[in-house]
């Protein structure tokens, strides 16, 4: 029987059989950030255990630094200089790579770790952060893993992990004008529920997946976690290879050709055989925003905010409930023309080069409503400069936006900078949960180009209709 | 880590589905690089009125006798999903949690439990729904025994429910194990890996 390319990459990894399901899995690259990273240096350093492999470990400053312009250690986190510092020090202590503040290569960790070519394709990758998964878009295995886990892939170069079961996600046809990867995935989630993909490992594929971008598939893989799922891959093909060629830590010359060769081989058997399939004619998506405070709590821009009674699972019905309460809206609201007083471009989902181009292009000439704080925050500094570069920083500046250096930023609330008490904000970013983005925060979950049009018009608003009287 | 075989305690249920890791430890509550202190911040933005001052909810079911001293967790579907802060169960631990049982977990979650000494039973939705409704009759007295050996879960008379774990999360929790040390042991198998990897996928080794 033939395999599936998750197959493939867990076989190619396997150091050791457990039994019972579980592999000890060799780990190719290891990722750190100051929030969680530096409790694995620190533990790990204590138990007088050493990193194995250094030069294959990176860490990242994304979570706790500012974004403002002309940011230090001294951050709006309390105690955020703490964590700073800590993994700076327990960083060089190490020897492990480090993309500090200022360091050309810094940027929230799954974006820096593509655009600097650290992930590649047939890699196993693991981080202490959920988002993790974003990379299989490169057709690598990675996932989000505990402090614990950290340490355990620091000190080994490898993890103990259940296989999960396999599942393929199929996007036939192709997307109408105005839907974007964002509204693809979270159509997927709002249709089978945030843990429609509990327990799986999941192919993003088809001819919809295959014709988007490379940039933009990172945003369908990003959101495999709010899924439910292990992880997400994405067969890497052509459009990869051309995207990762000539990547300060991509293979170069005769690695480079023997690697492609193998990669071109990274692909499911035609005769492999999945747990689940699911398939999703792109016909019957639009854009698409979130009401509640869970990814899956979607509806489409032209929806209204669904009935509570008509969920017969209590549980399920006590969560609509509560997330209405703490949203603010009411069964058969329309979202369409809910009024914003914040827009937010960012976050490891949304805040690629395409991503600001597409946003640029969509606002040029135009400008922010009165009253909405829109700002707009690069993933990566390399991601930042190139669109510098491309002039997007003036066009969204003239607009109205705040330009920022990269970083998670207002993606979440910890005790830093964030959006006002029970304000309404609509955020191209993969969380809605309560208090995410602010004390009481109100989210709603949007592509960027969604949250751009409906910054323009001071409410949430349909991307298609935009230059329409 | 704490060894785990059988339990019997008071059970505190929070029914509620796709209850996050953002939710049981807020991110302004992780104020420290430490895995300790976290407990008090546990649940704050539910447990507290203001989560400031701390003060009480006195709706919450932590905030209320004898579920104040739960050890056991019953919870809705998707329990420790989002982000992977290990936060969210070193404040349990540390608060005095010893299990959890949902009809299903965040796969990351799922995973710093068994590392931290916690046990994720997974029941079947119904199964945790009567759970619950007993418990909730009677806190005090009636108590959820788990035996982890066993694989089961027993509360109201009568009833006996099995669950299934993985042999190794099994083992790790009832022996306590470190599974550093034990993957350290696999040292000549992960250098001979490491060999023949070499020359196969060369870019791999920077
Ligand atoms: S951008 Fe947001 S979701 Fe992504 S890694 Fe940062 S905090 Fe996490």
């Amino acid at each position: 029987m033939g395999r599936t390319l998750i197959d493939k990459l867990w076989d190619e990894h396997a150091v050791a059989d457990l039994g019972d399901g579980a592999t000890l899995l060799y780990i190719d690259r290891i990722f750190l950030h100051e929030r969680t990273g530096s409790v694995s240096l620190k533990e790990l350093k204590a138990a007088g255990r050493p990193v194995r492999h250094k030069e294959q470990v990176f860490a990242t400053m994304d979570h706790i630094v500012d974004t403002f312009p002309g940011r230090t250690d001294n951050t709006k986190m309390p105690s955020g200089k703490d964590f700073i510092t800590t993994t700076r020090a327990a960083a060089l202590e190490a020897g492990i790579n480090l993309f500090d503040m200022h360091d050309p290569r810094q940027g929230i960790v799954h974006v820096t770790s593509a655009e600097q070519g650290i992930t590649l394709p047939g890699f196993t990758q693991v981080c202490p952060d959920s988002h993790t998964c974003t990379l299989g878009a490169l057709g690598a295995l990675a996932w989000g893993i505990g402090s614990t886990e950290g340490e355990h892939a620091l000190a080994t170069k490898t993890l103990a992990v259940k296989k999960p079961k396999n599942m393929r996600v199929t996007f036939t046809g192709t997307l109408g004008t105005g839907v974007t990867s964002k509204d693809m995935i979270l159509h997927l989630i709002g249709k089978y529920t945030a843990s429609g993909g509990s327990g799986y490992a999941i192919e993003f594929t088809g001819p919809a997946v295959a014709a988007l971008p490379q940039e933009n598939r990172f945003t369908i893989c990003n959101m495999a976690v709010e899924f439910g799922a292990f992880s997400g891959v994405i067969p890497p093909d052509e459009t990869t290879f051309a995207w990762i060629k000539g990547r300060p830590y991509a293979p170069k010359g005769a690695d480079w050709d023997k690697a492609v060769t193998y990669w071109r081989t990274l692909k499911s058997d035609p005769d492999a055989v999945f747990d689940k399939e699911i398939v999703v004619d792109c016909a019957d998506i639009v854009p698409t925003v979130t009401w509640g405070t869970s990814p899956g709590h979607t509806a489409p821009i032209t929806g209204v905010v669904p009935d509570p009674a008509s969920m017969m699972d209590s549980s399920v019905r006590t969560s609509w409930q509560k997330a209405q309460e703490y949203m603010d809206v009411k069964p058969g609201l329309a979202l369409e023309g809910l009024p914003i007083t914040s827009a937010f471009i960012g976050s490891c989902t949304n805040s690629r080069l395409e991503d600001l181009r597409a946003v640029a292009a969509l606002v040029k000439g135009k400008h922010v409503a009165p009253g909405v704080n829109a700002i707009v925050v690069p993933g990566a500094t390399s991601v930042k400069k190139a669109a510098e570069a491309e002039g997007i920083d003036k066009v969204l500046i003239e607009a109205g936006f705040q330009w920022r250096e990269s970083g998670c930023s207002m993606c979440f609330f910890a005790g830093g900078e964030a959006f006002g008490e029970r304000e309404r904000v609509i955020s191209s970013t993969n969380r809605n949960f309560e208090n995410r983005q602010g004390p009481k925060t109100r989210t709603h979950l949007a592509s960027p180009t969604t949250v751009a049009a409906s910054a323009l018009a001071g409410k949430i608003a349909d991307v298609r209709k935009l230059g329409q009287a | 880590m704490e060894k785990f075989t059988t339990l019997t305690a008071v059970a505190a249920p929070l029914m509620r589905v796709n209850i996050d890791t953002d939710v049981i430890i807020p991110s302004k509550e992780m104020k420290g690089v430490t895995k300790t202190g976290l407990s008090v911040g546990m649940f704050a933005n539910w447990r507290y009125s203001d989560p400031v001052a701390r003060v009480e909810n006195p709706d919450f079911v932590l905030n209320k006798e004898p579920t104040r001293h739960a050890k056991i967790l019953l919870a809705g579907a998707n329990f420790g999903c989002g982000s992977s802060r290990e936060h969210a169960v070193w404040a349990m631990a540390e608060y005095g949690f010893r299990a959890v049982i949902a009809p299903s977990f965040g796969a990351i979650y799922y995973g710093n439990c068994v590392v931290n000494g916690i046990l994720p039973v997974v029941l079947p939705d119904t199964a945790v729904e009567a759970l619950a409704k007993w418990t909730e009759a009677d806190p005090a007295k009636n108590l959820i025994t788990i035996d982890l050996p066993q694989q089961t879960v027993s509360g109201p008379p009568a009833t006996l429910h099995r669950f299934e774990i993985g042999t190794a999360d099994k083992e790790m929790l009832i022996e306590g194990l470190d599974p550093i040390g034990l993957t350290l042991k696999r040292e000549p198998q992960i250098a001979a890996f490491e060999a023949k990897d070499r020359e196969r996928r060369p870019w791999v080794y920077l």
